[in-house]
């Protein structure tokens, strides 16, 4: 399998919702879908075409925020592909559906994007702060740029 | 059941969150029913030390040092998925072929010192301190093969983007190989004292069980997931360094229980060995290094096998000389969260073999306490925790007469 053929599977899967897509490399994919999607793009993506969920990571891009779904299509060892499903966010107000319900290994990661970008998800089943302490300020985003938070992180815990 | 004996409380065993044996601080809430463990709360946070923010202050080969930090067992496997990833946002760089060999073998040594301190702590819980003993003594051998083929015996800082630091003493190699070879015969050894010990598989046999389906679902990574007959290894699906270039065999088993995960981590060693040999054999000669001038702006992914499972990187470059996101994620962050599957239904006797059988922190059981359940208060430390499970050991081990 290379990247032309996973595209090819994403394309029959997901139709009309791929807004943009780009063979980076034989090895590596990435397709832009709208946020309002993605709940069913994700769930396709890991239940219908048996991709394995590898992680998210979120991106403070000043214009706004990226979120960006790593899938892995491990069918036909040695040709792995790794598959990247890129959302954008408003800068303002941060919010997007949970995938957690439809892919449950997705649950660490959005509570971690959650405390570290300030990043919101609708529907998640236990928001809790996952690495940061409970009483961690709510405006105190650490993997924001450009935020100057001194003096309101208490060091002495 | 006479009209004495207390109602059924509910009672949470806290295990953690430190402990010295403990590669990562963390927390299980284990919820118990008498000895059933009804319900597992996991918490972890307690040693996050934001090393993706500090990875944005910090130039793109300071940042190899930086993430050696992450784990001193898998010093090496987040520097490789790192510069994988530096490699591929430079549009894919032909890293020399000597490199990708030397690569390989510094992980390859990584897998088996890690294995076998794990082999060993296993034995522990079990009350086998034989078997606890045997795997650290065989385990040293394998840090000084690292210690004289990079100067450590962990945090190697071989790897840098574009290929290796340093290269490797040929005149080195028949040494290694005999060691090597020794070694082979006494993780044989360690695989017939598993395989043959009634008790063991008594011990081990049909708990902590995670189906293959759950392994898909909680897409569970390393010898957890290979344990429960799903074979994701990024060595074998990824072909990354030299992996493709050897010979070797992805080892899987079926059942998914704590005895697989065992058997599937001593034969890995086999494996390893196996690929070791092989690129000290076939090591090409030639450059180390393909001499990266700068990092263009982009992105890029790199993931590689750690002893553990997948680690993946995420790195986004503006074409400075630093990264403006890099995002990592080891292989327990995965794992771990398969323990809601592994131990609920569980008696708290088998409780801290499952935890430790998903090798992610060795149970951090001496800080162990019981908090009170109700009305009763019950007080456990981690050594009472450990001692239950060692005697359910002697216990089997008189029923079956040995």
């Amino acid at each position: 399998m290379n990247g032309e053929q996973v595209l090819e599977q994403l394309n029959a899967s997901l139709g009309e919702k791929i807004k943009d897509a780009f063979i980076k490399n034989p090895r590596r994919v990435y397709i832009e879908i709208d946020p309002a999607d993605v709940v069913e793009v994700t769930r396709a993506v890991h239940k219908d075409l048996g991709a394995r969920f590898c992680t998210a990571s979120g991106v403070d891009m000043v214009a706004d925020f990226e979120i960006l779904y790593h899938f892995a299509f491990e069918h036909e060892p040695p040709n792995g592909v790794l598959a990247t499903v890129r959302i954008h966010l408003d800068h303002e107000s941060p919010a997007v559906d949970s995938i957690t319900p439809g892919v449950p290994a997705a649950a660490w990661i959005e509570r971690e994007m959650h405390e570290l970008l300030g990043i919101e998800f609708r529907d998640h089943p236990d928001m809790r702060p996952l690495l940061l302490a409970e009483d961690w300020p709510e405006d105190v985003r650490p993997l924001r740029h450009g935020k100057p938070w001194e003096g309101k992180v208490n060091r002495q815990i | 059941m006479s009209n004495n004996t207390p109602p059924k409380t509910r009672s949470v065993i806290p295990i953690g969150p430190f402990h010295p044996l403990q590669e990562e601080p963390e927390l299980f809430r284990l919820h118990v029913e008498g000895e059933t463990v009804v319900d597992v709360d996991v918490e972890i946070g307690w040693n996050h030390r934001g090393i993706e923010k500090l990875a944005e202050d910090r130039t793109w080969d300071q940042v190899t040092f930086l993430i050696e930090r992450i784990c001193g067992i898998c010093s090496t496997s987040h520097p490789i998925a790192y510069v994988q990833a530096v490699e591929d946002c430079c549009g894919g760089v032909d890293v020399p072929e000597r490199a990708l060999y030397i690569r390989t073998v510094i992980a390859e040594l990584e897998r088996l010192h890690s294995h076998l301190l794990w082999t060993g702590l296993a034995g522990h819980f079990l009350g086998y301190n034989t078997i606890f003993m045997w795997g650290w003594k065989y385990r040293e051998p394998v840090l000084d093969i690292c210690e004289e083929l990079t100067g450590n015996r962990n945090h190697y800082a071989m790897i840098k983007p574009g290929g290796v630091r340093r290269d490797l003493d040929p005149s080195l190699f028949p040494s290694v190989h005999k060691r090597l070879d020794e070694l082979k015969k006494q993780v044989e050894l360690l695989i017939g004292a598993v395989t043959d010990d009634p008790v063991l598989h008594a011990r081990l046999k049909g708990i902590g069980v995670l189906t293959k389906e759950d392994a898909i679902d909680y897409c569970a990574l390393g010898p957890v997931s290979r344990a429960s007959g799903v074979p994701a290894d990024v060595r074998r699906n990824h072909p990354y360094a030299a992996y493709d270039r050897v010979d070797w065999d992805v080892i899987t088993a079926e059942k998914g229980d704590v005895y697989d995960k065992t058997i599937v981590r001593l034969l890995e060693c086999l494996e390893s060995i196996k690929i070791i040999h092989q690129c000290l054999d076939n090591m090409p000669e030639g450059e180390i290094d393909a001499k990266i001038e700068e990092v263009p702006p982009g992105e890029g992914i790199g993931h590689g096998e750690a002893p553990r499972g997948e680690t993946i990187h995420y790195v986004r470059s503006d074409g400075t000389n630093s990264p403006i996101r890099h995002k990592v994620r080891a292989p327990t962050y995965m794992n771990l969260p398969t323990c809601k599957a592994t131990v609920i239904g569980e008696s708290i006797t088998d409780a801290t073999i499952i935890l430790a059988a998903i090798d992610p922190c060795y149970c951090c059981t001496e800080r162990t306490a019981a908090i009170d359940a109700g009305s009763k208060k019950t007080i456990m430390t981690g050594k009472d925790l450990i001692r239950l499970s060692q005697e359910k050991t002697l216990r089997l081990r008189k029923e079956l007469g040995l």
